[in-house]
């Protein structure tokens, strides 16, 4: 492999020997047959087929349905690894929701002077319907899913924070149920932690959240944008999981001050409503009034206390791209701490100097839109050609506000099963944490999207990457 | 439970019934040809009628041959009641209703779409075609097992047979309209045994042929098999045993719910007008006349109960 050496590799580190957390694993690998674990493969693939697990493109019509392709090598991390990446997320969403909270009140850090206030107001992630709102327990991000990276043995960073509506977390559960079906024999040798409770530690956590409304057992519903979204899956399974009904806007109404669903029985009062639809689209009389995936009212019902949203509306100001090189500052102003998680280095664009050294560098540096998502409208500039840098190049001219630049960073790599055995790929990571008022709640694992193409540092899987199931060991 | 979700279900299982019903009327009418080819567009054509697809196809075609009245059946997208498109439907249903489902019953019917999709992806030819009807039918068997095996007996289930019977009562009351002349006394009176093809005909069509023989050995009258098929509460396909069994969802949704809403009353009657008449009377009374007035009522309690649960709002 030409990459070897210049990349950290999570199994066989820069000694070409297994880590230790891979010890056993590695072990059992060289006792198998190539051949045998390509058909497992397959199998996998059939299996995710069978149950439906897809995601849905737009705009193509035959390949309606995809599967999001799965390595069956599974991405490992210590238990000492987790441990501290715990503690930082811990501490990151902890600040993410005093900021949320400061923010549409007191707004101390802007007086205080750590952010800009031009970052809050002229930010359309910014609601001003939130503003004086106090959420059920003070939680805004019910659910977050932070983006780690990893350039060596002890080097992480956050790369997004991810407290809208972070998706994915279906792919943690069924990656390690089909594991657990086609790898017995691993789980019974290497001591990997469970994830298979998280549906109930949600449940939970969102029933801890419930507004004041509420009489008797919290009702939660899943609110999906509709049977076309990409994410339909995940929010039938969560739903299916919780034993939450799965509704859409047309299923909602609101009745006598609360929101409720049309049932066989009539209008049912809901209490936490665990919403995929983004802010925009909540509620046409609030916002966008063109919106058919909302409830019309739904805002006044929260503001007077009568349901929990989860993620709270406006929480896109905490994991703006803009907002994101302030994190730091951020972690420090609330917490009275240093961030444990390292940020990327991050230029913004907005500032003369910066935008003239991201000019002069753009071939090494990977720009970013401030708003944008999935890996759309990004330049990664080792990897663009002379026409992609130029054009990249007009854009920041004409509108500088708009990007941020990172330096391209050395994302670690662990090895996916090809034709000719492991090759190493590069991998990022999404934990799940869940946020109520009883704490912080980090499942030990998450969703790890590795790159396939070989070298290629894109994850997403809109850009043909693909999933690992991540494993945390007990020690 | 959401009562977009009811409907789903009942849709759901309705067009899963349909599709099972859709191909027994080909192997009916795919026998039929085989036996006797001279008479072979007409049984084509009342086919169509029996699958209340006729008009849809004559705005396509003109003739009624074989290869294409079974394409447009099995197959053709402009066709919303071909077998492909409802097993579409159905299985967009059950995704929009996965919650309700079990794992085992999503599995199944997404397998039967995966594999019809695939089966039913180019023109099936007479060579194949028996073994894709029979496929048609293990997959409906796979989802109905797996229903019955999985599924817990509450709601969820009980809207689902709900759309089963009325579908099922639909399709076996439109087979007999459609064949009622073959069964008219002006042509079995005379004395002369019914034409055999043609009652098998009707017996395969809903899958009753050997089950008829069982219960009343050779003697074929045009009468036993109207009321085997309309009365007889033990055929599984019969319009009693099917308005019985949706009854029987209906009184345990009441009992669910504590609410009795119209459609039960609306079942029930229905129920009562086939335990108080016998096959003389509806001969009497004229047999297509009967059939008439059977749908009409099907098709109301259908538009009933989704009122009743606020299927749609």
């Amino acid at each position: 492999m030409s990459e070897t050496g210049e990349f950290f590799d999570e199994m066989l580190g820069p000694s070409g020997k297994a880590r230790r957390p891979y010890d056993e694993y590695q072990g059992w690998f060289e006792g198998e047959d190539i051949a045998r674990l390509r058909r497992k493969s397959a199998e996998a693939e059939n299996f995710f087929r069978r149950t439906g697990i897809t995601f849905n493109v737009y705009g193509q019509e035959e390949a309606d349905e995809r599967l999001i392709p799965f390595d069956i090598v599974p991405r490992i991390l210590s238990g000492r690894e987790w441990a501290r990446l715990t503690k930082g997320i811990d501490q990151r969403v902890r600040a993410i929701n005093a900021f949320l909270h400061d923010i549409y009140h007191r707004q101390e850090i802007l007086r205080a002077g750590r952010i800009p206030v031009e970052l809050i107001e002229g930010n359309d992630a910014f609601l001003p319907q939130m503003i004086g709102v106090s959420p059920p327990g003070n939680v805004y991000t019910h659910i977050v899913g932070t983006d780690l990276v990893r350039t060596g043995e002890n080097q992480f960073y956050v790369l997004e924070d991810n407290a809208r509506t972070p998706s994915g977390v279906s792919y943690m559960l069924e990656n390690r149920e089909t594991m657990l079906q086609m790898f017995p024999e691993l789980f019974g040798k290497i001591p990997v932690r469970p994830v298979q409770d998280y549906p109930t530690r949600l449940s939970r956590s969102l029933s801890a959240c419930a507004p004041p409304a509420t009489t008797g057992r919290p009702v939660l519903a899943v609110l999906t944008p509709g049977i076309h979204n990409s994410a339909y899956f995940e929010h039938s399974f969560l739903a299916d999981n919780m034993g939450a009904e799965l509704v859409d806007g047309s299923d909602l109404r609101v009745v006598d001050g609360r929101i409720a669903m049309r049932t066989t029985e009539g209008f049912r009062a809901i209490d936490v409503i665990y919403r995929r639809v983004d802010d925009d689209f909540l509620d046409p009389l609030n916002f966008r009034p063109d919106s058919m995936l909302g409830v019309p009212g739904i805002m006044d019902v929260y503001r007077a206390g009568g349901i929990t949203i989860a993620n709270a509306p406006g929480t896109g100001i905490a994991d703006d791209k803009a907002i994101y090189s302030y994190m730091p500052d951020i972690v420090q102003f609330y917490t009275g701490e240093k961030a444990i998680l390292e940020n990327v280095p991050t230029w913004r664009c907005s500032d003369p100097d910066s935008l003239a050294y991201v000019l002069d560098n753009l071939a090494e540096l990977v720009v970013k839109e401030v708003h944008g998502s999935g890996g759309y409208g990004m330049l990664v500039g080792p990897a663009a050609t002379k026409k992609d840098l130029a054009a990249f190049r007009a854009k920041l001219e004409a509108k500088p506000g708009n990007y941020i630049a990172q330096p391209t960073l050395a994302l670690s790599t662990v090895p996916i099963l090809t034709k000719a055995g492991l090759a190493p790929r590069h991998v990022d990571l999404r934990p799940f944490a869940l946020v109520s008022p009883e704490g912080i709640d980090l499942t030990p694992g998450g969703l790890t999207r590795v790159a396939l193409k070989q070298g290629s540092l894109v994850v997403n899987s809109s850009q043909g990457g693909g999933t690992k199931d991540t494993w945390v060991l007990e020690e | 439970m959401l009562g977009k979700s009811a409907g789903g279900l009942y849709w759901m299982y309705r067009y899963l019934e349909r599709s099972e019903n859709t191909s027994r009327l080909i192997e009916a009418g795919f026998r039929n040809a085989l036996t006797r080819p001279a008479s072979s567009a007409d049984e084509w054509s009342s086919i169509l009628d029996a699958a209340g697809a006729r008009q849809t196809y004559l705005d396509r075609q003109t003739a009624f041959e074989q290869p294409r009245v079974i394409d447009f059946l099995l197959r053709d997208r402009s066709n919303p009641s071909s077998v492909l498109a409802v097993v579409e439907a159905a299985r967009n249903n059950a995704r929009m209703v996965r919650t309700a489902l079990s794992r085992e019953v999503w599995e199944a019917i997404n397998e039967c779409w995966m594999q019809l999709k695939s089966t039913l992806a180019r023109q099936v030819s007479d060579r194949d075609l028996p073994a894709v009807l029979s496929l048609i039918r293990q997959q409906n068997a796979l989802v109905r097992g797996a229903t019955h095996g999985t599924m817990l007996r509450n709601d969820v289930f009980n809207f689902a047979r709900l759309g089963t019977f009325l579908e099922r009562a639909d399709s076996t009351a439109r087979i007999l309209d459609v064949k009622y002349y073959v069964l008219l006394p002006s042509i079995s009176h005379i004395g002369s045994a019914l034409d055999n093809v043609q009652w098998e005909n009707i017996l395969r069509a809903v899958g009753g042929h050997s089950s008829y023989r069982w219960l009343n050995g050779p003697d074929v009258t045009a009468r036993g098999i109207a009321e085997f098929l309309i009365l007889d509460s033990r055929m599984p396909r019969s319009l009693a045993f099917c308005a019985a069994k949706a009854t029987a969802n209906l009184s345990y949704l009441e009992k669910e719910y504590g609410t009795r809403h119209n459609c039960q009353e609306q079942a029930e009657a229905l129920v009562g007008r086939l335990a108080s008449t016998s096959i003389n009377r509806i001969f009497d009374g004229g047999l297509h006349e009967f059939i008439l007035d059977f749908l009409a009522d099907s098709a109301k309690l259908g538009a009933t109960i989704e009122t009743d649960y606020r299927f749609y709002g």
